[in-house]
C-alpha cells in the first residue's frame, strides 16, 4: 500500500560542512522522537539524547551535522495514524488514519528517513546512531544502503524482535485494547484518549527497560508513605510501594505525550522487524561485501536486548568480513543505560566516531 | 623467504615483540590481531604502514580503552569467534603472547591460517634455560618475569618450547617463513639459526607461518 502523502518532522543540530560529508543521523527508540537535544515541546524536559548529543559531548555538535526525524508511523509530527487520510486534494474532511493507518516496518521507517536525507542532499551519511528500535534502524540502514552509510553504530539492538519481546508488547496492546476508551481504535472522534490501557502499556515496557538490581537499588520493598500504626499497616491497599507510585507516574506522563495508536503500530513494526528473514535467514548476507565501520554496544545487564543479541549481529559481520568493534558495557541500569550517563559507553562511542571521522578524511 | 628489514620506527610503550611483529607485515595489508589488548600493533600498523588492522580482545576494559582510542576492536576470544571469518578474509593473523593461553592451540592456529594468508605468532620460550635451570635445581614450577604466576593461577595453561613450536608447524604443514628469537634485553639473539640454542637462550619467539600448499 502506498501513502498519498508523507511528511518526515525533523530536527537538526550544529552544521552542515560544505563538503556536506559531516552528517550523523540518529534513530530514535519506540517512545522517542526528534527532539534530541533541546526541550521538549510538550513535556518541558529535556531532549531524550542530551547526554550523548551537543556541544563537546560524544556526538559532539560542534563538528557533526545531526539530523533526527520522527519514525514513519509516529505521533510528533511525521505521518502516523493520528494524520488526516487524505493527500489534501480530496474532501475526506477530518479524517485520521486511526487504526487504518497501513502496517510499517522498520524497512518503511528507514525509507521515510532515506527520503528526508535525499531531501537535505546528503549522499552519504557519516554515522548512523541508534539505541534499541533505533539500533534496529542502524542496521536497516546499513543493510539497505550500505554505500550511504560510513559508520554504524547500533546501540542495544538485536537483528530482530525476540518472542519475549513480542510477548511483552503483546500485552501492552491488549491493555490498549481492553480500554473502553479506546473504542475500537477511533477515540480521536470522542476526543478521549485510551489513558488507562496505553498507561498499562507504558508501565508493563518500562518494567523491561530497567533491570531488576535498579528497581532493588532505587526503590527496594520501601513504602511510598510509611504506616503510621499496625492498623494501617494491614490495610492491603494503604501504603503503595515507592516501585508502583513510580510506574503510575511513568505511565500517566507518558499517555499525554504519545497516541496509543501510534504505540500499536510502532510495536508492531518492531515485531515484524527480523534481517536475517529478508536475507535468506542469513544475516550475514545483509551485510556482505559492505564498507561500514561498525559499533556494536550491549549493556550487561540490558535483559531486553541482550549481550548476546549484539554478539550475533558482530558475529554475522565477521561472517560478512565487515569492520566491526565491540564492547559490552558494565552497569546494572538495564536497556535505559543507554540513555543514561554511562562514561564507558561515553568514551567508547566519541572515540569510535572520531577513529571513524579520520577514516572518512573528516577534517576538524 | 621474507627478509627482516630493521625496525626504523619505534612506537612509545609499544612491546618489543610488537614492533618486531609490526616488522613481519607488509604495508597496506589486512591484519587481524587477536589478542590485541588495548590496540597498540593496531594502531602502529594503521598510523605507519597503512594497514587495514583490526582487533579482538577477551578482556572488555581493554576493548573499551582500544575502542575509545578509535581502534576497530571487537571482544571475543580466540578459541570461540575465528570460527566466524570467511576463508583468507586477511593477509596476516596475528597472535602475539597469547597461544600459551588459549584452550586448544593446534585448532587456533589452523583457523588462523584458513582466515588469513599468514600467520605470526609470538610466546614465551618454555625452554628458556632459566627455568630449566628453576625446574631442576629447586624442583618446583619457575617463576621469572615473564611466568609471573603460581602454577595454579596461570592464564598460561598451554606452555611450550621453541623446539615444541616448530614440532607443531611440521606436523601440521605450516611452512615456517621466518622465525626469531629474543633475549631478554629484547635483543634479537644470535642463534637465529641454531633452533638448539634459540631454544636455550631465547626468552620469546616470533614465527611467521604460511599454509604449506599456499603461494
Amino acid at each position: 500500500m502506498r501513502l498519498p502523502r508523507v511528511t518526515v518532522a525533523y530536527r537538526t543540530y550544529g552544521t552542515l560542512d560544505t563538503a556536506r560529508a559531516n552528517a550523523i543521523l540518529i534513530c530514535h527508540a519506540l517512545t522517542g522522537d526528534q527532539y534530541v537535544a533541546e526541550t521538549h515541546p510538550l513535556t518541558g524536559k529535556p531532549g531524550w539524547w542530551n547526554a550523548v548529543v551537543g556541544p563537546g559531548k560524544p556526538i559532539d555538535t560542534d563538528r557533526f551535522f545531526v539530523v533526527c526525524a520522527n519514525v514513519l508511523g509516529g505521533c510528533m509530527g511525521s505521518t502516523g495514524p493520528r494524520s488526516p487520510r487524505g493527500d489534501g486534494s480530496d474532501d475526506q474532511g477530518g479524517e485520521l488514519w486511526g487504526t487504518d493507518f497501513p502496517a510499517v516496518t522498520i524497512h518503511d521507517m528507514v525509507n521515510a528517513q532515506k527520503l528526508l536525507i535525499d531531501h537535505l542532499r546528503i549522499a552519504r551519511l557519516f554515522a548512523v546512531i541508534g539505541g534499541s528500535m533505533g539500533g534496529m534502524q542502524a542496521l536497516d540502514w546499513a543493510a539497505s544502503y550500505p554505500d550511504a552509510v560510513f559508520a554504524a553504530v547500533p546501540v542495544a539492538a538485536a537483528a530482530y524482535h525476540s518472542a519475549q519481546n513480542i510477548a511483552f508488547n503483546e500485552v501492552g496492546r491488549q491493555a490498549i485494547f481492553a480500554d473502553p476508551d479506546w473504542q475500537g481504535g477511533r477515540y480521536w472522534q470522542s476526543g478521549a484518549i485510551p489513558a488507562r490501557g496505553l498507561a498499562v502499556a507504558r508501565m508493563c515496557a518500562h518494567i523491561t527497560y530497567l533491570s531488576e538490581q535498579a528497581l532493588a537499588r532505587k526503590f527496594g520493598r520501601r513504602l511510598q508513605k510509611a504506616p503510621k500504626d499496625a492498623s494501617e499497616a494491614i490495610d492491603l491497599f494503604g501504603g503503595m510501594f515507592e516501585v508502583e507510585s513510580y510506574l503510575h507516574h511513568q505511565g500517566s506522563t507518558f499517555v499525554n505525550r504519545f497516541d496509543a495508536n501510534a504505540y500499536l503500530t510502532i510495536t508492531r513494526a518492531m515485531d515484524y522487524f527480523d534481517l536475517a528473514a529478508d536475507h535468506d535467514g542469513d544475516l550475514a548476507a545483509a551485510f556482505r561485501g559492505s564498507r561500514t565501520r561498525f559499533l556494536l554496544v550491549s549493556f550487561s545487564s540490558d535483559w531486553l536486548f541482550p549481550t548476546a543479541e549484539s554478539r550475533a549481529i558482530t558475529r554475522a559481520l565477521n561472517r560478512a568480513a565487515a569492520n566491526v568493534s565491540f564492547v559490552e558495557i558494565g552497569t546494572d541500569k538495564g536497556h535505559d543505560a543507554f540513555l543514561l550517563d554511562e562514561p564507558d559507553f561515553h568514551r567508547t562511542l566519541a572515540g569510535f566516531l572520531s577513529g571513524c571521522a579520520e577514516h572518512a578524511g573528516l577534517t576538524r | 623467504m621474507t627478509t627482516l628489514e630493521p625496525v626504523r620506527f619505534v612506537a612509545k610503550n609499544m612491546r618489543l615483540d610488537l614492533r618486531l611483529i609490526a616488522a613481519m607485515v607488509a604495508p597496506k595489508a589486512r591484519v587481524l590481531d587477536i589478542g590485541c589488548g588495548d590496540g597498540a600493533l593496531i594502531e602502529h600498523l594503521f598510523r605507519t604502514q597503512g594497514c587495514d588492522a583490526r582487533g579482538i580482545e577477551i578482556d572488555m576494559a581493554l576493548v573499551t580503552r582500544a575502542v575509545a582510542h578509535g581502534m576497530p576492536v571487537m571482544h571475543g576470544d580466540a578459541d570461540s569467534d575465528l570460527q566466524h571469518y570467511p576463508d583468507g578474509a586477511f593477509d596476516y593473523v596475528v597472535l602475539s603472547r597469547t597461544l600459551q593461553a588459549v584452550e586448544r592451540p593446534r585448532e587456533v592456529l589452523r583457523q588462523m591460517l584458513r582466515i588469513g594468508t599468514r600467520a605470526i605468532v609470538s610466546f614465551p620460550n618454555f625452554g628458556f634455560w632459566r627455568l630449566r635451570w628453576q625446574l631442576l635445581t629447586t624442583g618446583r614450577m619457575p617463576v621469572t618475569a615473564t611466568w609471573d604466576r603460581e602454577w595454579y593461577e596461570t592464564p598460561n595453561i598451554h606452555p611450550c618450547t621453541i623446539r615444541d613450536f616448530f614440532a607443531l608447524c611440521a606436523a601440521e604443514g605450516y611452512v615456517v617463513e621466518n622465525w626469531l628469537a629474543v633475549d631478554e634485553g629484547g635483543r634479537k639473539s644470535p642463534w637465529r639459526r641454531a633452533p638448539r640454542l634459540a631454544n636455550l637462550f631465547g626468552e620469546q619467539a616470533m614465527f611467521l607461518l604460511r599454509n604449506g600448499g599456499a603461494a
